[in-house]
């Protein structure tokens, strides 16, 4: 029932006066489909390691892919606040969930947003809203992941079109997608500025997705190898306005604003479950919220996530406004990120014995955030994009 | 088919009230208000109606104060038509707010008029039915099922053991009960349009209140459980218990 939800966030700072109506909306409407859909699936997903396909769907109906795109492509048309807080509602489910969401939207949808022709646009936006095409970014790869400017993927012009050769790695989405961009040099292997970015469908000869096996975090979520073996694509599948490294960084970008808001929603998820046990939990005769040493974790968590939430509405402000930079945004993906690890893993302690067991989130978040602190930038290379802004000087 | 859907707005279901200072009413500060639950049916039941016969038109119409608007916009988002904002402060005298809801519903023209069976805030259960009543239309309370067939209305009602079928004529009044359907989420494009959907405000009083509020009091704290044994040693304690303190064998 929309509306009712036994979740209900986590908002010390009256943080809800800050946002719009529609905001909040879009809040509220996130947070039940989550409680209603992805609750009550989400721990078998993790056990057996399968991404929830049957919900995608729902998803789409609601509008939770590029939700901050232009109507005029059958998106939504949201403001960056309202984006950020379906992220944030996301992965108060699962990391994996948002993952899904923000490739979709940030990694596929707004590459061929920004760097499409209108022909690409009208075509592939609208079926990746409704979830008819589902899509995956080709970008990292097996030696190059903080370092994706020195890729080794080359597409070769034809006559006709394009040559791409290449393997990525860590690819989300990569085995269920049917349509890619992948990102691949057209000139030297030295030459970053010969990076641009193509619309490679799946099923194309050439090119084969392998699920990466044996992963003990974003077990929810399907992350796959791509092999791009001589893949043929016609000359309309270049993204006619990408060019350089500085286009799929843009995409980054978008991912990271969004992964922010994300670390929000888990860590709110971790303290909301911390501080529900705590109150229930007896020992020693008294509930172990009326110990010491839980309050200060409970006291650390409630302090770390208001000053998050905080930290990524001005940043959602400020992108709305056009002014949230790339670095702006590292800070936020650094910190909010770090900040859910921390909830997450002192959640998992507070639980004691149950904290390890799968009906309980924290350790599930905590698995997770483990990714997701390494992956969108490492936290590591996100102090060296914040110390370069600092001293002008790279580090890296 | 025109169907009109009454709509409360009251606490979320989940949020703690606290008694405000005259103690004849809550205090609002810091509570989450949504629909009410059972109102959903209702606008579930007339969006469907409309979008399956593919014409006609839904209004929700709600009778309070300024916050309603944001709750109402909550059903232009699942997508009702307009709104209509009866804006007034609402008598505890339920006949008071059936008058002023029946007066606008009157000259509206309207099929079907759809309430929820109950508003869980207060418990009244009289409103749909008073709205009936007030403009001599047939009506079913707490309906599980809507059929629509020409120009009747078949219900079904649960009651004590079984179900109960019944139909009418329209132009008619339903209230709406758990099982009539699933409500929809509002869906992020609904709440983009619902911004820009009609939704207009009619300055209302309600006619003088025959009911007054004296006080509110909220429930005694549960007391604590008590363990009186384990395993089956403790069956004689507990028989004990349930017939001399519980009395309830």
């Amino acid at each position: 029932m929309a509306g009712s939800s036994e979740f209900t966030g986590v908002d010390f700072y009256d943080m809800d006066a800050l946002l719009s109506e529609e905001e909040r909306a879009v809040r509220d409407t996130v947070r039940s489909w989550v409680d209603d859909q992805l609750m009550p699936v989400i721990g078998d997903c993790y056990l057996e390691g399968r991404f929830p396909k049957q919900l995608i769907p729902g998803m789409a109906e609601l509008g939770l892919f590029g939700a901050n795109l232009p109507e005029e492509y059958g998106c939504a048309g949201l403001n960056n606040v309202a984006y950020g807080l379906i992220m944030q509602e996301l992965e108060r489910g699962d990391s994996g969930i948002r993952s899904f969401a923000s490739v979709q939207g940030a990694l596929v949808m707004y590459p061929i947003y920004a760097f499409g022709s209108e022909e690409q646009k009208k075509h592939w936006l609208p079926k990746l809203a409704t979830g008819a095409e589902i899509g995956c970014f080709g970008l990292t790869e097996p030696d190059y992941g903080s370092n994706p400017g020195g890729m080794i993927t080359t597409a070769r012009e034809t006559a006709d079109g394009w040559v791409l050769n290449g393997t990525k790695m860590w690819i989300t989405n990569g085995s269920q997608a049917t349509v890619s961009i992948i990102w691949a040099k057209t000139g030297d292997l030295d030459d970053q500025k010969s990076i641009r970015g193509f619309i490679v469908p799946t099923n194309s000869p050439g090119f084969t997705a392998k699920d990466q096996k044996g992963k003990l975090s974003l077990r929810a979520s399907d992350t796959s190898e791509l092999h791009l073996q001589d893949v043929h694509v016609g000359k309309d599948a270049l993204l006619p306005n990408s060019g350089g490294l500085k286009s799929p960084l843009m995409c980054l970008t978008q991912a990271r604003y969004g992964i922010a808001w994300g670390g929000v929603g888990a860590a709110m998820a971790c303290y909301d479950e911390a501080r529900r046990y705590a109150a229930n939990r007896v020992m020693f005769g008294k509930p172990i919220a009326a110990t010491q040493l839980q309050q200060e974790r409970l006291a650390e968590m409630l302090t770390e996530i208001t000053k998050a939430q905080l930290l990524v509405l001005q940043l959602g402000r400020l992108k709305d406004e056009g002014k949230a930079t790339p670095s702006r945004v590292s800070l936020a993906k650094r910190n909010n990120v770090n900040m859910a690890c921390e909830c997450a893993r002192e959640a998992r302690r507070l639980l004691g014995g149950n904290g390890i067991l799968v009906e309980y989130h924290s350790m599930r978040h905590m698995a997770n955030l483990e990714s997701v602190y390494t992956y969108e930038g490492t936290h590591d290379m996100h102090s060296l994009i914040l110390g370069q802004e600092i001293t002008g000087l790279a580090a890296y | 088919m025109k169907i009109a859907i009454c709509l409360r707005r009251v606490p979320d279901t989940t949020a703690k009230i606290a008694i405000g200072p005259s103690g004849t009413s809550i205090d609002e500060t810091g509570v989450k208000f949504v629909p009410n639950p059972y109102d959903e049916y209702a606008l579930e039941a007339g969006i469907a109606l409309r979008d399956a016969a593919g014409t006609g038109e839904t209004v929700v119409v709600a009778f309070g104060g300024d916050a309603v608007q944001e709750t109402m916009r909550t059903a232009l988002a699942m997508g009702v038509d307009r709104a209509v904002h009866l804006q007034g402060t609402p008598s505890a005298d339920g006949l008071a707010n059936a008058r002023v809801l029946a007066d606008h519903l009157r000259d509206g023209g309207y099929d079907l008029i759809l309430f929820g069976k109950v508003a869980v805030d207060d418990y009244g259960q009289q409103t749909g039915a008073m709205v009936a009543e007030l403009l001599g239309r047939p009506c079913a309370t707490a309906i599980t099922s809507l059929v629509i067939e020409g120009g009747t209305a078949k219900v079904t009602r649960e009651v004590e053991g079984g179900v109960e079928s019944a139909h009418c004529a329209l132009p008619a009044v339903f209230t709406c009960d758990k099982g009539l359907n699933t409500p929809r989420l509002p869906g992020l494009k609904g709440i983009m349009a619902a911004k820009k959907k009609p939704l207009d405000i009619i300055p209302t009083t309600a006619g003088a209140s025959r009911v007054t509020i004296l006080s509110l009091a909220l429930p005694p704290e549960r007391q604590a459980g008590r363990i009186v044994g384990e395993g089956a040693a403790a069956v004689p304690a507990l028989m004990a218990a349930l017939t001399t303190e519980a009395k309830v064998l």
